[in-house]
């Protein structure tokens, strides 16, 4: 009977329902069947962030509606443009040039005004530097378990998770009323930017002050593809022996292959490398076409972050390397002679 | 200002060089006779709370907190050999708990017993790991720092404290960024923050002196640390198919394009 009604009328009755039981909401009941997902859009100058519509293409496999929010000065352009994206029935925005800096002390209480407002049952942000700092604040007002890094959703309430470093996967069932998840950007398809037509509406905006300050950033700038999405990376460790090597190897195979730049932790502790471009447990996951790697040896917190591409291909001197293991092609060979012969190569083709 | 009272809360974890392995009933990793330690990021807090003291911040107490098994004391005597001054050790009997695996605790639950630890301890600073490599869940300090209604910090890889003033440098995607709180605050570490010193064998005798409290939960009252996830199995991720070896360039590329890659 339920389902036949109209969904705003549903939505109705669940608010009034939850107005007139604040703290308990039955687990079972046709109540909770009825699900929401409010996922968090996030945006940089105006322009939507790709990684962050993974959340989108979550939501819709959790079933019910899918609303998007973004907050920030320009949100209601911003709102406009995201309700175009393919899943979203609506885009709730938040205009106030205070979110801009994705400081989760303001932004924490936003989202839990927002959720308790429109009565979701889900809250999903991607698993990036801002979702990671704001989602378990957003978790523990909400007094909900966050489940982080989420790769794959089995149902509702039922979740899949690597843990251990990717050595392990975590399939879990949260018991609480409202479900936080930060989920992997490679593991959820990117729904279409075109074609969505989504109703845009003014969230609630409860105005509470950030007791932090933010002063600056410095982002590496870098016209090459994103490290998180893209196609194919090219990732040199500590074989590489030093920045000028790793400068001198690395750039021009990863720009005769069209691919954006990675490294090891190795190769970053040893100043050969931005921070920015490490791949494995404690930097990026990623999840490329092709992932090639020079000069890395395969360390467990390494292969976290990049065991999930599709094709892997190793260059490394030593035939004993855990790289191998995982690699579908591996060339053993001194990577000072393998790489610009097949930097070469590649251009040549 | 007094000066800083710092908790720096710690977790025992399965050592990072050991490779998990999942049991035969797929509910969770075998832990039994695997080699722990601290959880690495954990060691950077601890470090850093030294480091403040050290640079002449006024630093009245560094207290490391940890609750599980009753073996995670060793880690609490590590954190005092490397420079903490005392422990707290709260005792959660993981027995009872077998399928909640991979921890005891959740975050949630670990954030709200904390809260209680610095409302008692009247901390006004506490550093935590960025994530435990355990459950790679990263949640425990954005948790304390919201039910405390403090600033935070995350990921943090330069802290500068003035008075009562603190600068993080924060490892955020694609570079760094700076804020600036005032204390009471919660800050997470990132690898980049410092390099933590080990132990010598003087500390760690010393540290066998220092003063370990040990408590229960029921010691804090009425925190809810229910586990809220129900673990329904833990299975190895699927093996990748063994590739082959070339023997050169030519064959590297050859081997690329059969697979699709270029």
């Amino acid at each position: 009977m339920f389902s036949l009604a109209p969904r705003s009328v549903l939505r109705q009755a669940r608010t009034q329902f939850r107005l007139s039981q604040p703290t308990v909401v039955p687990q079972y009941s046709a109540i909770a069947r009825l699900l929401s997902t409010l996922a968090v859009l996030e945006q940089r100058d105006g322009k939507l962030s790709v990684q962050s519509l993974a959340t989108v293409a979550a939501g819709q496999k959790i079933g019910g509606s899918v609303t998007g929010l973004v907050a920030g000065s320009g949100a209601k352009a911003v709102a406009e443009a995201a309700a175009k994206v393919k899943g979203v029935e609506k885009i709730i925005y938040i205009e106030n040039g205070a979110y801009d800096r994705g400081l989760p002390e303001n932004w924490a209480p936003l989202l839990v005004e927002n959720v308790k407002k429109g009565g979701f049952t889900h809250l999903i942000a991607a698993h990036g530097a801002f979702g990671k700092s704001l989602l378990p604040r957003v978790a523990a007002l909400l007094d909900s378990q966050q489940i982080s890094d989420v790769t794959g959703v089995e149902s509702e309430d039922t979740f899949v998770r690597p843990i251990y470093a990717g050595n392990a996967i975590l399939t879990v069932q949260s018991l609480d009323p409202i479900k936080i998840l930060t989920v992997r950007g490679t593991a959820f398809p990117t729904p279409e930017t075109e074609g969505g037509s989504a109703a845009v509406e003014e969230g609630v905006d409860p105005k509470v002050e950030s007791p932090t300050e933010w002063l600056s950033e410095d982002l590496a700038k870098s016209d090459r593809p994103d490290l998180g999405s893209a196609e194919r990376v090219v990732s040199g460790g500590r074989g590489l022996k030093s920045k000028e090597e790793f400068d001198r190897l690395i750039p021009p195979l990863a720009d005769a292959l069209g691919a954006a730049i990675g490294a090891s932790r190795a190769a970053v502790d040893s100043g050969f490398a931005d921070n920015s471009l490490q791949v494995g447990q404690t930097g990026k996951n990623v999840a490329p076409q092709l992932y090639l790697c020079a000069g890395i040896s395969g360390a467990i917190q390494h292969l976290a972050g990049m065991k999930d591409s599709k094709v892997i291909a190793a260059i490394n001197k030593d035939p004993e390397a855990p790289i191998f293991q995982v690699a579908d092609v591996g060339l053993v060979g001194d990577l000072f002679e393998k790489v610009p012969e097949l930097t070469e190569k590649l251009k040549a083709q | 200002m007094s000066g800083l009272r710092i908790l720096v809360p710690v977790k025992r974890v399965i050592d990072y060089a050991v490779k998990p392995r999942v049991n035969r009933a797929q509910t969770a990793i075998e832990t039994a006779n695997v080699k722990h330690s601290m959880n690495p990021f954990d060691e950077l807090s601890i470090e850093e709370a030294v480091r403040l003291r050290e640079r002449k911040v006024p630093v009245e107490e560094i207290v490391a907190f940890t609750a599980g098994p009753a073996k995670a004391q060793d880690i609490l005597r590590t954190a005092m050999a490397m420079g903490a001054d005392r422990g707290i050790h709260v005792q959660i009997d993981e027995s009872n708990n077998k399928d909640s695996s991979p921890a005891a605790l959740e975050p949630l639950g670990v954030a709200k017993l904390l809260k209680k630890v610095v409302e008692e301890q009247k901390s006004n600073l506490v550093i935590l790991g960025k994530q435990a490599i355990d459950d790679d869940a990263g949640q425990t300090g954005q948790m304390l720092a919201g039910l405390m209604g403090w600033a935070q910090a995350t990921q943090a890889s330069k802290v500068e404290i003035e008075g009562d003033t603190v600068t993080v440098t924060k490892e955020v995607d694609g570079g760094v960024e700076k804020v600036r709180a005032k204390l009471p605050m919660v800050i997470t570490t990132d690898l980049r923050l410092n390099e933590p010193r080990y132990a010598s064998l003087p500390n760690i005798m010393k540290a066998k002196k220092k003063p370990l409290e040990k408590r229960s939960l029921a010691d804090f009252g009425d925190v809810d640390v229910a586990p809220r996830l129900r673990t329904v199995r833990v299975t190895e991720p699927p093996p990748r198919k063994g590739g082959v070896k070339v023997e050169d360039v030519d064959g590297m590329i050859a081997k690329l394009k059969e697979l699709g890659a270029l």
